[in-house]
């Protein structure tokens, strides 16, 4: 099975975010950046398909050179591949370009099924994957915490509210992941000396046959005015008092009384 | 010409869910202040009689999509007919909830339609004829406001964060011709929860236990049903297995944005914080008077869970009764 996963890096969700001077972007200094925790499991799930069935695992991932170090990551994991789309051109694409780049890389390698995260942790879009999906004319399960794979089908557990449905779908698909479909491994020493040696191909935009015009931070459709910090809250208000029962009745009282929704 | 505001709604098995009147309402309000009509769509099988529940919330008109195909979600079956509704109709918003169907639909439509896309947004502002859009990213860390530059603009919104709102006005249903289209998908299963669990990111009301609960979350459970809402978990107590992962809040798991959010045993961390933080209002009870869950709350009770949640409990069930 040919598998490509897209991947991201993005900042550690334990990070503290700051914004920028500019007032529309985040200060990238002093941020740990890890490969998002979703497309984590993504590889982790093209690992443990490419075990089972043979084939090649192929990362995408577009960013500029720090973004070399997660294809690493997941080479250390145990992909065979990378293809890294460093552009300046393409910096500061919005969900749709980025969307429109990464299926147009997808164009150029053979594959049977994609894997992405459902979502990546900065700007929490939910909207590449769906587009690149679209873009290349496949079908996408989207939420998937099970995966099976036979006879030139996919078969989907996917979360909703309140449950689970199961989608089946041919290849090729594209499915994205969430937190239960796997535990992603950690890469090993000697994964990590491996990875040093596996190909990484280096794409532009031009090389993919993207328009400059219709991709980068000047052409997004989704325009950022301004980043704020959520409205602090006032001062939280203690409840004081003897016992748990006496401060669980003052909290009760309060709820019921004055905020009323009890 | 491209003008007018295009709702989706979103029914599961007959019944609308409930951020379809939250954005049916936001819809109205818009297009009062654009002087444009609403037309909401929904999709399904054997839904034709329901249609009217969407009529006192303020549309001008009402499209059917009715066909056995829809009779579950998949995203090409529902792109396929909404996109060709909304090239009919040629609106120049369209407001959808961000269910995790809405925001799966939303995003391949986006692409269909080449149209920008506001993903899960808790404000729309119109100001001289322009929308602004406000979404938080980093998981809530951060909100930003966000301008759509193409003809149709596409608005997801968060589910219990808008107002829902009643107006009488006349209204048509309409049938429209539709075409399905290539199908490459199919749902061949379905699990649903049973018994009257409240879905965590619809409920009014969420009470979520972390590491302080040694995973006994008996009490949480107890207060959760005293007050008709629904259990959460931090991504501690996930991680040692003592609840699902469909139970997790933060920036990994759901976003939450109940009327009043109760955390139990849970420290505060950063992650958490980012699934709960658009709360209306927020209960602490912790045993550390220093942890950062208090820096978020509105009401605080320094203790021991074990004790305190109880007692809430006991006098949440004396006021009801």
């Amino acid at each position: 099975m040919e598998i490509v996963v897209l991947v991201k890096q993005v900042p550690d969700t334990e990070s503290l975010i700051e914004i920028a001077a500019d007032g529309v972007s985040i200060k990238k200094q002093d941020i740990k950046w890890v490969m998002n925790p979703y497309d984590e499991i993504a590889v982790e799930e093209a690992l443990r398909i490419r075990e089972a069935q043979g084939g090649n695992v192929t990362v995408v991932s577009m960013g500029g050179q720090k973004a070399i170090e997660t294809i690493r990551t997941a080479l250390a994991m145990g992909a065979d591949k990378g293809v890294h789309i460093n552009d300046p051109a393409a910096e500061g694409s919005d969900a749709l370009a980025t969307a429109k780049i990464l299926a147009a890389a997808c164009k150029e390698i053979p594959f049977e099924l994609i894997i992405a995260g459902h979502r990546a942790v900065d700007e929490d879009n939910y909207q590449v994957a769906s587009g690149v999906a679209e873009f290349l004319g496949i079908p996408q399960i989207s939420m998937v915490i099970k995966a099976e794979l036979h006879d030139g089908k996919i078969k989907c557990q996917r979360t909703i509210e309140g449950g689970t449905v199961t989608v089946e779908a041919g290849l090729p698909a594209l499915f994205t992941t969430q937190r239960g479909l796997n535990e992603p491994r950690y890469a090993s020493l000697p994964g990590i000396m491996k990875a040093k040696k596996k190909p990484v191909d280096v794409k532009t935009i031009a090389d993919l046959g993207i328009d400059p015009a219709a991709v980068g931070a000047a052409n997004r459709k989704v325009k950022i005015k301004a980043l704020n910090f959520p409205p602090e809250r006032q001062t939280v208000r203690m409840i004081g008092g003897e016992t748990a029962r006496d401060r669980a009745a003052e909290l009760v009282r309060i709820l019921h009384e004055e905020v009323k929704i009890i | 010409m491209t003008q007018g505001v295009f709702v989706i709604t979103e029914q599961r098995d007959g019944a609308f869910r409930k951020v379809s009147f939250e954005a049916v309402s936001e819809g109205r309000r818009l297009a009062d202040g654009l002087g444009a009509t609403v037309t909401a769509v929904v999709a399904g099988s054997g839904i034709e009689s329901i249609a009217g529940e969407l009529e006192k919330y303020g549309p001008d008109k009402i499209l059917v999509a009715d066909d056995p195909v829809l009779a579950d979600y998949t995203t090409d079956a529902y792109t396929n007919v909404i996109a060709g509704c909304v090239q009919t109709v040629d609106p120049a918003l369209i407001i959808i909830g961000a269910s995790v169907q809405g925001k799966d639909l939303a995003a391949r439509l986006a692409a269909r339609l080449d149209a920008g896309l506001a993903m899960d947004c808790t404000a729309i502002k119109l100001d001289n004829g322009k929308l602004t859009f406000t979404r938080p990213m980093f998981g809530g860390k951060i909100f930003a406001d966000v301008e759509i530059e193409s003809v149709l603009q596409i608005v997801a919104i968060r589910p219990n964060v808008m107002d829902i709102t009643e107006t009488s006005r006349d209204c048509v249903v309409e049938k429209p011709a539709f075409q399905v289209g290539e199908v490459k998908t199919s749902v061949v299963e379905k699990s649903m929860d049973t018994g009257d669990k409240v879905e965590l990111t619809e409920a009014d009301i969420v009470v979520s236990g972390g590491r302080g609960t040694g995973g006994k979350f008996d009490p949480i459970e107890q207060l959760a049903t005293a007050l008709g809402g629904a259990v959460g978990a931090s991504r501690s107590a996930v991680d040692e297995g003592w609840r699902p992962h469909s139970d997790q809040v933060g920036q990994t798991g759901k976003v939450v944005s109940p009327g009043m959010y109760v955390a139990c045993g849970i420290s505060g961390a950063i992650q958490h914080l980012a699934g709960m933080s658009t709360s209306k209002y927020i209960v602490a009870i912790n045993k550390d008077p220093e942890a950062p869950i208090f820096s978020k709350a509105d009401l605080g009770i320094v203790g021991d869970l074990f004790e305190v949640v109880p007692a809430i409990a006991e006098e949440v069930k004396k006021i009801k009764s």
